[in-house]
């Protein structure tokens, strides 16, 4: 049987019956259509992550404590809530490891704070000049924190836009005002730019304090509860990593690294992690899409065991007339994966749209990548291959003298 | 030339063996017209299976065309259909939903003929069979009984077939109809010297061929020549 024919007998007979033909490939429609769509949410969140991350700052070696567990103990007080970095870890490393562009230490705990009547939670960050250049924050209003501020330990507080907008309202200049953190009066200095991070973690919703305010009057000792580096380039990252580490393990006096009390990451690290996250996210969302593929291939299944059925006299005679057994079977075979390779197209159209739907109307960024589209093409001719196997295999062993008979 | 050897079938199943042919033998040369006639239950349609290539007996031996075939398997057996043998039969099995041309030009798909050369021959059949060509393009559902049996006809002969098996091909149509259907098939035997054996079990439908073999309870209990030929007059189709 040449191609051709194999084609035209094929769609013949899926047109026979448009309506059943068009419910079945519906559901492998909707299978590809959601996992497309599923990838389409986990791949644009990831890139939402990713460039979050990436406003953080660049070339970024964050320092934050480790947990610490006496030896022979299995209880651990928790990773990052010990309290082993002090502010002369922070000079240390300023002073002796070399390609260091900028050193800020950082103490950060989440406040309620109030402004004339309003309330917010926020997270209140202890911090150095050096911060805005580690951290790549630009001032819109007023000024930063200074030396001045730190030294002679004023009451100053510098907001970010958000928590300007909550305390003050949108767009409000807030500068000579006061806030209350935690019952402690702060003059508003100044307010930061918009980074444009939303949701948790967010570059936007923060006030900084002079570092040396929120050790003494905030949380009451001298513990730091980041480092941040910044590298002079991306190539001596790694190198900056492994001297930080020498420098504290020295300085804390560890001699086995499996034991350090404190934690180095990067930027990269960070990134990785978020995107293993979201890949593992993505992953489960197109699972679960893709149990409906399962139950759009056994759809399939069943339409194919009931054309077999109904045509088994047409078998027959094909097979009285000399069609061999895989003559048969190629032709059940075809049909199925051409119904699901059709359902394929509908199923990718249907996952793009349903994309743009979602990115439009439901402000979550959405990516499709060739990769998702060639996966669906492969999978709905998989289905098609594994659902109509079994189908084509009862045709094509079908006894011609009893398939003749079949009433 | 079709040469049967002794040739047995037994069907097992649970309630016991069935002695469906009991070494029957026969020879039936080239350019005869045959008909095999029993009541239902003698093994008539079993013998028409494998003499059909459909079937392999469970002993004794099948020379087609000087080939045996009693021991082929299931694809060997479609090589051999494909290429000796046209069928005819009572429910006629036509494509429901293709086209009378297309249902005449399927066996040359699956012989691999091109695509050109097909429909030339398709279309010749289906002139030969006396079927209007104004019809080549309706749904084979829309003809009437006598006219799918000459689709049906031009099917089987349309690979060229050594041998050309009916098996009641009247028994769906009426007196009439069957008398025109029979008709074609002593032109085909008188003016094309085609094989043909005629499965029945009407003694009036046999008595159209030359020689009349009759079997009952899985043996040939007679073979006889057909002098007293019925004729159908060449009724104008």
């Amino acid at each position: 049987m040449i191609i051709s024919d194999l084609f035209q007998e094929t769609f013949a007979a899926i047109t026979v019956n448009k309506v059943r033909s068009g419910l079945t490939i519906l559901g492998i429609v909707i299978g590809i259509g959601s996992v497309i769509a599923m990838i389409s949410i986990g791949q644009g969140a990831q890139g939402t992550i990713e460039a979050n991350i990436e406003s953080i700052g660049s070339n970024l070696i964050m320092v934050m404590p480790g947990f610490q567990r006496m030896v022979g103990s299995q209880v651990s007080a928790g990773r990052g809530s010990a309290q082993t970095l002090s502010q002369e870890d922070a000079d240390a490393i300023q002073n002796e490891v070399t390609p260091v562009k900028a050193v800020a230490p950082d103490v950060s705990r989440r406040y309620q704070v109030t402004a004339k009547g309003k309330n917010t939670n926020t997270q209140v960050i202890g911090t150095v000049p050096a911060y805005t250049d580690v951290r790549n924050i630009q001032i819109d209003i007023g000024s930063f924190i200074t030396e001045q501020n730190i030294r002679s330990l004023s009451r100053v507080a510098v907001l970010g836009p958000t928590t300007r907008d909550d305390l003050f309202g949108e767009g409000a200049n807030p500068i000579g005002q006061t806030i209350r953190i935690n019952r402690i009066d702060f003059k508003v200095i100044g307010v930061t730019e918009s980074k444009g991070g939303t949701g948790f973690g967010s570059q936007d919703d923060m006030i900084f304090v002079p570092l040396s305010v929120a050790q003494r009057f905030l949380v009451g000792d001298n513990y730091v509860s980041t480092i941040n580096i910044q590298v002079v380039d991306q190539s001596s990252m790694a190198a900056v990593q492994q001297e930080v580490i020498t420098l504290l393990l020295q300085r804390h006096n560890i001699t086995n690294p499996q034991l350090a009390d404190f934690q180095v990451m990067n930027q990269a690290d960070i990134v990785a992690t978020a995107s293993s996250i979201t890949n593992t996210f993505t992953v489960l969302l197109a699972a679960i899409a893709g149990i409906s593929l399962v139950v759009g291939g056994i759809g399939i299944m069943n339409m194919m065991l009931t054309t077999v059925t109904e045509r088994t006299r047409e078998i027959g005679l094909r097979k009285a007339i000399g069609a061999k057994k895989k003559d048969i079977s190629t032709q059940f075979l075809t049909e199925s994966v051409m119904l699901t390779f059709f359902s394929g197209i509908l199923g990718v159209i249907l996952g793009w749209v349903l994309s743009l739907i979602i990115s439009k109307f439901g402000s979550i960024n959405t990516s499709i990548s060739l990769f998702s589209i060639l996966l669906a093409f492969g999978v709905s001719a998989a289905i098609g291959i594994i659902f109509g196997y079994y189908p084509a295999r009862r045709a094509a062993s079908l006894n011609p003298i009893e398939a003749l008979r079949y009433e | 030339m079709i040469e049967c050897r002794n040739i047995s079938k037994i069907y097992k199943s649970e309630a016991g063996e069935t002695h469906a042919l009991k070494g029957v033998s026969l020879a039936i040369k080239d350019g005869e017209f045959v008909a095999i006639i029993g009541p239902s239950g003698s093994g008539k349609s079993t013998l028409m299976h494998i003499l059909g290539a459909l079937d392999i007996p469970t002993s004794g031996e099948y020379f087609l065309d000087g080939k045996d075939v009693s021991k082929l398997s299931d694809d060997e057996l479609a090589e051999i259909r494909k290429n000796k043998i046209g069928f005819v039969f009572q429910s006629f099995n036509l494509l429901p939903r293709a086209t009378v041309l297309r249902n005449v030009v399927l066996p040359l798909v699956y012989a691999g003929t091109p695509k050109e050369e097909r429909e030339t021959r398709a279309r010749a059949m289906l002139v030969n069979s006396g079927l209007e060509e104004s019809h080549f393009y309706h749904l084979s559902n829309q003809l009437s009984g006598g006219q799918m049996q000459r689709v049906a006809i031009a099917r089987a002969l349309v690979n060229n077939p050594s041998l050309i098996l009916a098996d009641e091909p009247t028994g769906n149509l009426d007196t009439k109809t069957g008398e025109i259907v029979l008709d074609a098939f002593q032109r085909l035997n008188s003016e094309q010297k085609r094989t043909i054996i005629l499965i029945t079990h009407e003694l009036y439908v046999a008595e159209h061929a030359q020689r009349i073999i009759h079997i009952r309870d899985g043996e040939i209990v007679e073979d006889e020549q057909n002098h007293s030929r019925r004729s159908t007059n060449h009724i104008n189709l």
